[in-house]
């Protein structure tokens, strides 16, 4: 299972939990089970075609899933995946 | 063509005395002499959509300091120094998510201000290339935890070496609004010729929405105020708070404005996008946000036949937003 960092925007949606752990051989499987495991935080994630949102960063070990095979972006065990918003204002 | 040498100028004067007012002018003795003043530019093509109404938008990116939150910087480190707030060693912390950094950076350069800057980790690398430049101290917060975490950071390091920061907090700092109630409100207005009906921006530390919509309302009741606020907590228009999820700032009040708008990311961006192709205005997604906030005020009044003249804000230009190509993939972030 991966370890999957939360933002505090979708901290909602995990209990207030800012690490959670997901199992998934890529980022495509491991989105749809963060959705199992915690419902409606997908759509916030993903657009309705589900893809990642233009304004949303995923990180697989520090590097943007991008510039990587996007939601093919293969996960391993114990792998760290960031979740990153833009920046609120001021 | 006399060949004869510039008009010595005194100090602080300025040098626009032969400018027509609203100009800029030809010649400052400090680079924070051109902050303020900006034009309104019309959104002649956007404006097609709504027929009767007019769309102005203020291009705040034309502050030197590149971004709207030049004003605040200037009458907050202003107002600071008339109050002897800032003693000798100290430096000036603020948190911010970035442009708010710039203008600290550039307004404390010209008054020999050490500055520090907490920012969230996550800020875009031009922000960070930009703040820089500039010779400041920046200190990262999680990237994780938005610009509340930065906020949070902030007090932690203030209260741990309280003799070595002043720090003004531009999200309770009177002197953010009030920048805006003397300069952006009064140049609006001015500059419609008091024709203004509605004024709408979005909502960051809000003290651009805060001191216009003051200085507006006391020139006339029935100019309406709008805030825009993105849709959700989790946003890409970044610039923008979502109040109901976060930290609010205390200068921040909600009698003050007329009505509230809550804006998708993804219309905030199309319309940056449409703002550069249509109207050549390579701005922000805040500014995005902005005008698709007027636009959707605007089609209603169209709708309902009724004329307008709409103002908004253009908080910065879209190269501080440029991502990173994919050959710098391990940039910093």
């Amino acid at each position: 299972m991966a370890n999957v960092l939360i933002p505090t925007p979708l901290r909602k949606f995990t209990k207030g939990a800012e690490e959670v752990s997901v199992s998934g051989a890529n980022i495509g499987e491991l989105l749809t089970n963060l959705e199992t495991n915690f419902p409606g935080i997908r759509a916030r994630i993903c657009d309705d075609k589900g893809k990642v949102r233009r304004f949303v960063n995923v990180f697989v070990e520090g590097e943007d899933i991008r510039f990587l095979d996007n939601l093919e972006t293969a996960v391993k065990d114990a792998d760290e995946v960031s979740i990153i918003p833009a920046i609120a204002g001021g | 063509m006399d060949g004869s040498p510039p008009q010595p100028m005194s100090p602080h004067s300025g040098s626009n005395t032969q400018d027509p007012p609203g100009r800029v002018p030809r010649r400052v003795d400090s680079i924070t002499d051109l902050i303020g003043n900006t034009p309104l530019v019309r959104l002649g093509r956007i404006e097609r959509e709504c027929p009767g109404v007019e769309l102005w938008a203020k291009a705040e990116y034309c502050n030197p300091g590149g971004s709207v939150k030049d004003r605040a910087a200037l009458r907050i480190i202003e107002d600071a120094r008339a109050r002897g707030d800032i003693k000798p060693g100290m430096r000036l912390i603020d948190s911010t998510s970035g442009n708010t950094g710039v203008a600290y950076a550039m307004v404390g350069a010209t008054f020999g201000i050490p500055i520090t800057l907490v920012m969230p980790e996550n800020v875009s690398a031009p922000r960070k290339q930009v703040t820089t430049a500039y010779g400041v101290e920046i200190i990262y917060s999680s990237p994780f935890e938005g610009s509340d975490g930065a906020i949070r950071l902030a007090h932690k390091l203030v209260e741990e070496h309280p003799d070595r920061y002043y720090y003004p907090d531009q999200y309770s700092n009177p002197s953010n609004p009030l920048a805006h109630y003397h300069g952006t409100g009064v140049e609006i207005w001015e500059q419609t010729g008091g024709r203004i009906t509605h004024f709408v921006t979005g909502i960051g530390t809000s003290g651009t929405v805060m001191g216009t919509s003051r200085r507006l309302h006391e020139y006339s009741t029935s100019v309406r105020c709008i805030g825009i606020q993105p849709d959700d907590a989790m946003h890409g228009l970044e610039g923008m708070k979502h109040l109901p999820s976060s930290i609010v700032p205390k200068i921040y009040d909600e009698n003050v404005l007329d009505d509230t708008i809550w804006m998708t990311t993804e219309d905030g961006w199309d319309m940056a996008e449409r703002l550069a192709e249509e109207e050549g205005l390579f701005v922000g997604h805040s500014s995005g946000g902005n005008v698709a906030g007027a636009l959707a005020i605007a089609r209603e009044l169209s709708k309902r036949g009724q004329s307008g003249v709409i103002v908004t804000i253009l908080c910065d230009r879209g190269d501080r937003y440029f991502a990173p190509m994919k050959w710098e993939k391990d940039y910093v972030w």
